[in-house]
């Protein structure tokens, strides 16, 4: 019975589950090969995010009634979600009116594109590169370097950013290029690997469970191994959920930390 | 294998270090959330102000954690 057992477990050791890595990330071009507009898996996923994000907003402005309809009104919902609660409640209103669109797109592209990895069929999600994140932290960098520039003019900007005010001279060594380094690097790399990591270390988790209950249940010999198998099932649907939920304030996170870098380009004292 | 060796396990040490990496925001998140509560019970009437906050402080930590994650691909 023991060695039963025992060489069960060492079959089930040589036999292993088709585990997730790194390579989903890098998937090979299905289109285009060759060119400079090569497409992958991924960038393929973004196209379908792009066209329906499109589709859904386009249908719904150009069918806007006075009386909203059920649709339109959970579209307006959204759309006021992130003109009060992100860009008036951070900035206000005076200065936020010209944040809205940028902050608008940023919020539900993020958002659409997060929720590819957990549609089936798309199963990645279209942030889940460095790229794509990149991008939109590089769009909030120029967007508050130049608020900064044209709000306070060049010097007065850097001089704010650089030299915080209330400081004894000496530490302006030490604090000078910390602060310059924040301004053009930590800022938009920061916002960009919280977005990429927590989209990939998400992909991961539910794929490694859903792989191991795939494995227990459907080509494990031990038949009384698809209990766990239910088990990891049970995890993966549990982590799918969470997964929306991440891909919500992911996208939310993002907007609100554009929102306050772009703020703080302003004078402090108002 | 040796008469002194007891277990041997193999893989890659970097994964140890991102558990112990977690541990500090892991920390971290576990104050500002709890601190956040607290206020909130105190205050309630504003709550939805120190939500907001707390959300770009938990942001601010979760990319520690996440600094960890992306090392051990590099590594």
């Amino acid at each position: 019975m023991v060695e039963a057992v025992g060489s069960g477990a060492l079959t089930l050791a040589a036999s292993k589950p088709e585990l997730p890595g790194i390579d989903d990330f890098m998937p090979p071009e299905i289109l285009f090969q060759g060119t400079p507009f090569a497409m992958n898996r991924i960038i393929f996923v973004r196209f379908i995010a792009m066209v329906v994000i499109l589709l859904l907003l386009g249908v719904t402005a150009a069918r806007a009634k006075l009386i909203p309809s059920r649709w339109q009104g959970a579209v307006e919902w959204l759309l006021d979600f992130v003109r009060d609660s992100i860009v008036y409640e951070v900035m206000g209103e005076l200065r936020g009116r010209r944040y809205v669109p940028m902050i608008t797109t940023i919020f539900l592209t993020v958002m659409c594109f997060n929720l590819c990895g957990i549609i089936p069929g798309l199963n990645i999600a279209a942030t889940a590169t460095i790229t794509m994140p990149l991008v939109f932290a590089l769009w909030t960098l120029i967007q508050y370097l130049v608020t900064g520039v044209r709000a306070q003019g060049l010097g007065k900007y850097l001089k704010q950013e650089l030299f915080p005010a209330g400081v004894p001279w000496p530490i302006y060594i030490l604090l000078t290029p910390i602060q310059l380094l924040e301004m053009l690097i930590i800022k938009p790399a920061s916002l960009t690997i919280r977005l990429f990591a927590n989209m990939i270390a998400g992909h991961l988790l539910v794929a490694i469970s859903l792989a191991f209950a795939q494995f227990y249940i459907i080509e494990a010999s031990n038949k009384l191994l698809a209990l766990a198998g239910v088990g990891w099932f049970a995890l993966g649907f549990a982590l799918t959920a969470f997964e929306i939920f991440v891909a919500a304030l992911q996208a939310y996170v993002f907007a609100i930390l554009s929102t306050v870098y772009i703020n703080q380009s302003y004078p402090e004292v108002d | 294998m040796d008469i002194i060796t007891l277990a041997e396990v193999t893989g890659s040490i970097s994964i140890v270090g991102y558990g112990l990496a977690a541990i500090g925001p892991g920390l971290g998140l576990g104050i500002v959330v709890g601190k956040t509560l607290e206020s909130m019970a105190r205050q309630p009437e504003m709550a939805s102000k120190l939500q907001t906050v707390m959300f770009i402080g938990l942001a601010l930590i979760e990319v520690l954690g996440l600094l960890g994650f992306v090392a051990i691909f590099i590594a």
